[in-house]
């Protein structure tokens, strides 16, 4: 188990090493930062004056071992388009944002999800288990921004009961979480409800039923707990798709978190902050995927000599 | 009881066959998902390749004078507003300023409903005028912003949506198929170099590498299947070396081997065809991710640029008008949801045909 979770340990960081080349690569192929910098007309000591200042000058590959220097001591640069702020200032800024908003939409998957996923095994081949089925499977085919949208449509245009955009109370919150856990809900429930089904087929129910165990008893205590498993483990591609639909919910919703700030980055053209929150979403990302490997493994032991 | 029948009784067992042969066509049919074929060809595929014919207006360039006109089901509507010297700003439902109320009649838009005998615009008139166009058959889904037919860029949409995915699919699918091939065949280092990248690829957020790629090459058509192809690979290596690996171990291949072939041939004429099934199912899984992937791109900006009618660059044409114009945002949303869902039913119709292993994947 030990040289399981070191392995996936090491795999990371490398993953991670990697991550921080090809931002780095991919941010100067991006045209020239000196484009965003400078204004149009300027001369050439201003330019190789600021070239200079932002280490320019040097080859790529010392610039190279420059950034990774830096961010080794936690240093993530200066923001370009963002003036007299570092990269790691506005990142501690709006990194609250996304932690409530992700935190949010989890607990709502994950409230919605269980309940509804053991409901429709039990009520397997009814219209409860149909409807769960199209719902399941419309959010594996809808896009989180049209997600997004038509909730905005339907509860802040219609009938008026959130607002439509923006960050404020407790009501801006509600629907950028519905729609960025909505994705999550289904594919939860879809486990959930085959993992139960399966539990509910085992000799151990079938004893418990015939012992006069109480059905609501069979199905909440002995099958599942059991059938959580499953689901569980699948936190993994949950984290995953929380952090891309951050990216996409924030700016459906003008809400003010890292999604948000790194669109803007794109579009500014600043590597720096853009470099910064992707090397940040990669690494959160990467961490996410050992814990679910590991609890993985630590569940199912086949797991950890393949 | 077959043995001891004389021959009329065989021919039976013989139109038997046929009829079970007969049989098993209409059943085939008959599972056909009938549902997502039908709205996969109404609205993607025909639209996709009669754009140009079908599409009742210009996809590119609109009336003006049009913009933002209803869908054909919706009728114009009227409000009617008490005409006062100053209108209130909290007021602006019940009540109209002066000014404004009196441009509105001299351009003959409104109509004075009460007090108005005199023929001039006091303050305490009642104001009756348009407040929303009404809809037509001229323009069946409506009109966005510039007055371009909603229905018209549908269908060129259509065409755009299937172009993306067909050749990022064949892009994506084929390199990851070539590597996940070589990497099962070859064994060694070359499987141990091509699985570590892939293990990178995918602890890296899809959306993420594709903005950060856009942005280092700029938004355009080839960009897109590009990026969306980088995206797609490293899946079907892993799926596709692991088939492979098992190919691999048949005494066919040995046999192939030993009688001379080279390891190209060995590759192409008798590992590949037996993967035909896992890609083609792969393949048809994939096209709903890829839509949703194209449209994700285009909605964020980073995708397919603006004047050409992708249905993400529509929706986001649409989304501040949300509360004015619906139609702008809701149909290209809508045909983004069917198409995929009828897709992604189709792929797992095909899965459970051709290859129930993938079913896990």
């Amino acid at each position: 188990m030990q040289a399981y979770i070191l392995r996936r340990v090491v795999q990371g960081i490398l993953a991670i090493f990697v991550i921080c080349t090809v931002t780095f690569a991919l941010a100067r192929v991006s045209g020239d930062p000196l484009n965003v910098l400078l204004p149009e007309e300027a001369s050439e000591e201003q330019i190789e004056l600021i070239k200079a200042e932002w280490g320019l000058d040097k080859p790529l590959h010392m610039q190279y071992l420059q950034y990774l220097g830096k961010l080794f001591r936690g240093d993530l640069g200066e923001a370009i388009a963002w003036p007299n702020s570092t990269a790691t200032e506005l990142i501690v800024q709006r990194l609250p944002n996304t932690i409530k908003l992700s935190a949010l939409a989890l607990i709502v998957s994950g409230v919605i999800a269980f309940p509804v996923g053991v409901l429709v095994a039990i009520k397997k081949d009814t219209p409860f288990d149909y409807g769960g089925k199209l719902f399941a499977i419309l959010g594996q085919s809808a896009p989180t921004f049209a997600v997004g949208l038509i909730l905005m449509w339907i509860f802040a245009v219609q009938l008026n009961i959130f607002p439509t955009s923006g960050s404020g109370g407790i009501e801006y919150i509600i629907l950028p979480a519905l729609a960025l856990g909505y994705y999550n809900v289904a594919a939860l429930m879809r486990l959930t409800r085959s993992s139960m089904l399966e539990v509910l087929d085992t000799e151990y129910v079938k004893l418990a039923r015939i012992k006069g165990v109480p059905e609501w008893k069979v199905v909440w205590k002995h099958c599942f707990r059991n059938a959580l498993i499953v689901p569980l483990t699948y936190f993994g591609l949950i984290g995953a798709v929380l952090i891309t639909g951050s990216v996409v919910i924030e700016t459906v919703f003008a809400w003010p978190g890292l999604g948000h700030l790194v669109i803007k980055a794109i579009l500014f053209r600043d590597y720096v902050v853009v470099q910064a929150v992707v090397l940040l979403f990669a690494t959160a990302f990467v961490i996410i995927n050992i814990m679910v490997d590991v609890l993985y493994a630590y569940i199912d032991p086949r797991i950890r000599y393949t | 009881m077959a043995a001891v029948t004389t021959s009329p009784e065989v021919t039976g067992v013989d139109t038997q066959q046929r009829a079970g042969r007969v049989a098993k066509v209409v059943r085939a049919i008959r599972e056909l998902p009938l549902i997502p074929l039908v709205v996969l060809i109404f609205l993607l595929v025909i639209p996709a390749i009669f754009a140009n014919q079908l599409a009742p207006h210009n996809q590119r360039i609109g009336v003006l004078d049009d913009a933002k006109l209803p869908p054909f089901w919706v009728s114009e509507s009227f409000e009617s507003r008490t005409v006062v010297q100053r209108a209130d700003k909290d007021r602006l439902d019940v009540e109209i300023g002066l000014t404004n109320a009196q441009r509105k009649v001299e351009r003959g838009e409104a109509t004075i409903l009460s007090g108005g005998e005199d023929g001039t615009v006091d303050p305490g008139d009642t104001l009756r005028f348009q407040a929303n166009k009404g809809g037509s058959m001229e323009y069946p889904l409506g009109t966005d912003k510039q007055g371009r037919d909603i229905l018209s860029r549908i269908m060129h949409g259509a065409r755009i949506s299937l172009m993306v995915s067909s050749l990022a699919i064949l892009l994506g699918g084929g390199l990851g198929t070539l590597l996940g091939m070589m990497a099962a065949y070859r064994g060694g280092k070359t499987d141990a170099i091509i699985m570590r990248i892939v293990d990178i690829k995918l602890a890296f957020p899809s959306i993420l590498l594709a903005l950060v790629l856009v942005a280092a090459i700029g938004a355009g058509f080839t960009t897109v299947i590009v990026v969306i192809a980088v995206l797609l690979w490293a899946r079907y290596a892993r799926v596709v070396r692991g088939e492979a690996l098992a190919i691999k171990q048949q005494d066919f291949i040995d046999r192939a081997r030993v009688s001379g072939a080279s390891n190209a041939r060995i590759m192409m004429r008798h590992i590949f065809p037996n993967l035909v099934n896992t890609v083609v199912v792969l393949a048809t899984l994939e096209v709903g991710h890829v839509i949703i992937l194209e449209s994700t791109l285009s909605f964020l900006g980073a995708g397919i640029p603006a004047p050409t009618p992708a249905w993400g660059v529509m929706v986001a044409d649409g989304r501040d008008l949300i509360t004015t114009a619906w139609w702008i945002f809701l149909f290209p949303c809508l045909a983004i949801v069917l198409t995929v869902l009828s897709m992604n039913l189709l792929g797992d119709w095909l899965r459970d045909k051709l290859d129930p292993k993938l079913r896990n994947v």
